[in-house]
C-alpha cells in the first residue's frame, strides 16, 4: 500500500539536484552537504516528478513504460524515502 | 579501491571585513605564502579538474567570497560541470540583486554565519558591525527561494544563545543550523584561552539542542559538531586524511584540509605547477597520512583507528609539534595531559569570574605581525 496519495504531485524540492557520478559510475541526488545514491530507475521516476503530474499518472506512466502492473508501492516507497529526508516535495 | 574526493573547499580569498577571533584561516593569511590569487580562468580549471576527479560538492568560502568580483563566473562554471555549489558568506553588504545574480548563475545553497543571536553579541564577535547585513540577507536567501543554513561557531561567550540561536534559524525559515563548537586550528589556537567554554557550558548547551531536537523534528536540521577537546576519543576528521576532502587556497595551494597548511613538515603543492589528479594521487602533503600503515600505538593495535582514523592530524602537529602521533585529544594518547590542561585552566578562569580574557580579532596587521614572528 503506498503512503502517497494519488492525486498529489511529487516534485525535487529545489535544494535538491540531480548530477552525474561519472567517475563512480552512477547517477546522484545532490543536496546541502549530501547526496543520494540513484539507481536508473530512480532517476526515470525523477524526472517525472515536476510538481504537475499526479502520484498516480507517473505510476501509470512507468507501467505502461515497463508494460507491467502493481508498482505503485515501490514507486511510493521510493518517494516517501526522499520526502522524508526532504528532498521531496508534493504540489506546484 | 583508491579514494577519490567528494568534496572541495574553494578558499576563494583570504579578504575579510569580519575579523572573529576563531577564524579557521592561517594566522599568516596577509603573509608572502598566500599572495596572488587564482584568476577565474584558473579557478574554473580547478573546477573541472575537481569533478573529473569525483568531487561533487563544493564549497565557495574564504575569507568572504563575495569580495571576488568573478563570484557569477566561477559559480556559472561550477553549475556548468555538475558541481553542487554552496556559498560560505559572512553576508557583510550582500545585496538582494548580487544573490539573484548568483542563483541565476546557479548558485545551489547559502550559508551565512552569524556570530550571536543578538546585535550586540554577534557585532562584538564579528569585530565588524554585520548583524543587521546578515539578518537582511537571510530573508533575501529565503525570498529567492535558496536553501539556507545558518553557521554559528560556539565559544565562550555565546554558548548561552544556543536557544535563541535555534529559535532564530527556525523563525528565518532555514533548513540548517551548524552549531560548529570551536575547533582550535588557526586564529582559534591562537584565541584558545579566551575561547574555552567550561563543560557546564556545554553540557547545557547539549541539553537545549536534544530537547529542540524532539521540538523540530524535520523542520529544522541541528548539526553539533562537537567541542573535541571536551571529548574522550578524537574526531573522525575529514573522515580520514585525503579520503574525501580537499582545500584549495586563493593562491593554489592544495591541503587535505583548511588547517593542513600550518603542518610544517609537509611540502604542499600548487595548482599551477601541477594537476589536481596528481596532486591528489601523488603529492607528499597527500599520501602522507593516507590509510593506516602511519599510525604509531596506541593507534596501530586500536579497533577504533577504522572508526576516527586516529583523529587529526593538524591538530597533533599543533599541540604536539609531530603530525605523526596520535591526536592528543585521545585520552588513551600520552599527550591528553596536554589537553586536559588547557581544559582546566578554562574551568578556573570560569570559576574565578575571568570570562572575558581578550582575542586577538583576526585582521591582516595583526597577521603581518603573526607572520613576521614565524
Amino acid at each position: 500500500m503506498s503512503a502517497v496519495a494519488d492525486a498529489r504531485a511529487p516534485r525535487l524540492h529545489p535544494k535538491a539536484r540531480l548530477s552525474r557520478d561519472d567517475v563512480r559510475g552512477r547517477d546522484v541526488l545532490l543536496y546541502p552537504e549530501g547526496l543520494v545514491t540513484l539507481n536508473t530507475t530512480g532517476v526515470e521516476i525523477l524526472k517525472l516528478c515536476d510538481g504537475t503530474r499526479s502520484f498516480a499518472d507517473i505510476v501509470a506512466t512507468f507501467e505502461r513504460r515497463y508494460a507491467t502492473t502493481g508498482l505503485a508501492p515501490d514507486i511510493g516507497a521510493f518517494l516517501e524515502g526522499l520526502a522524508a529526508k526532504g528532498l521531496v516535495t508534493y504540489g506546484p | 579501491m583508491d579514494p577519490k574526493p567528494l568534496w572541495l573547499l574553494a578558499e576563494l580569498t583570504y579578504k575579510c571585513p569580519l575579523q572573529c577571533p576563531y577564524c579557521s584561516n592561517p594566522l599568516d593569511f596577509a603573509g608572502g605564502r598566500f599572495k596572488g590569487e587564482l584568476s577565474t580562468a584558473e579557478w574554473c580549471r580547478v573546477f573541472r579538474e575537481a569533478k573529473a576527479l569525483g568531487v561533487l560538492q563544493l564549497g565557495l568560502s574564504g575569507g568572504e567570497p563575495t569580495l571576488r568580483p568573478d563570484l557569477e563566473d566561477l559559480i556559472r562554471t561550477a553549475h556548468d560541470v555538475g558541481l553542487y555549489a554552496s556559498l560560505i558568506t559572512s553576508a557583510y553588504r550582500l545585496t538582494k540583486e548580487r544573490l539573484a545574480a548568483l542563483k541565476a548563475a546557479g548558485l545551489d545553497h547559502v550559508q551565512i554565519s552569524i556570530q550571536g543571536a543578538d546585535e550586540e553579541l554577534s557585532d562584538r564577535v564579528a569585530g565588524t558591525a554585520s548583524y543587521r547585513d546578515k539578518i537582511a540577507a537571510y530573508h533575501y536567501t529565503r525570498d529567492l527561494g535558496f536553501p539556507l543554513t545558518v553557521n554559528v561557531v560556539l565559544h565562550r561567550r555565546n554558548l548561552h544563545q544556543v536557544e535563541a540561536l535555534i529559535r532564530l534559524a527556525e523563525s528565518l525559515g532555514a533548513e540548517r543550523i551548524e552549531l560548529a563548537n570551536t575547533q582550535f586550528y588557526g586564529w582559534a589556537l591562537h584565541n584558545r584561552d579566551a575561547l574555552m567554554p567550561t563543560k557546564a557550558q556545554l553540557d547545557e548547551a547539549w541539553q537545549v539542542v536534544q530537547r529542540e531536537r524532539a521540538r523540530l523534528g524535520t523542520r529544522l536540521e541541528i548539526v553539533w559538531v562537537l567541542p573535541d577537546y571536551h571529548e574522550q576519543y578524537p574526531k573522525p576528521c575529514m573522515g580520514g586524511w585525503a579520503r574525501a576532502y580537499m582545500t584549495v587556497t586563493p593562491a593554489g595551494e592544495v591541503w587535505p584540509c583548511h588547517a593542513a597548511g600550518r603542518i610544517t613538515t609537509l611540502k604542499f603543492e600548487n595548482v599551477r605547477d601541477r594537476p589536481l589528479e596528481w596532486i591528489w594521487e601523488h603529492s607528499e602533503a597527500f599520501t602522507r597520512f593516507r590509510g593506516d600503515a602511519w599510525m604509531p600505538e596506541p593507534c596501530r593495535s586500536c579497533p577504533r583507528k577504522a572508526q576516527d582514523f586516529g583523529g587529526c592530524r593538524c591538530q597533533a602537529f599543533l599541540v604536539t609539534g609531530d603530525a605523526a602521533v596520535t591526536d592528543p585529544v585521545c585520552s588513551l594518547s600520552p599527550h591528553r595531559p596536554l589537553i586536559d590542561a588547557v581544559v582546566a585552566k578554562g574551568e578556573r578562569d570560569s570559576a574565578a569570574g575571568r570570562t572575558d580574557g581578550q582575542w586577538t580579532y583576526r585582521a591582516a596587521p595583526a597577521s603581518r605581525a603573526l607572520a613576521a614572528k614565524g
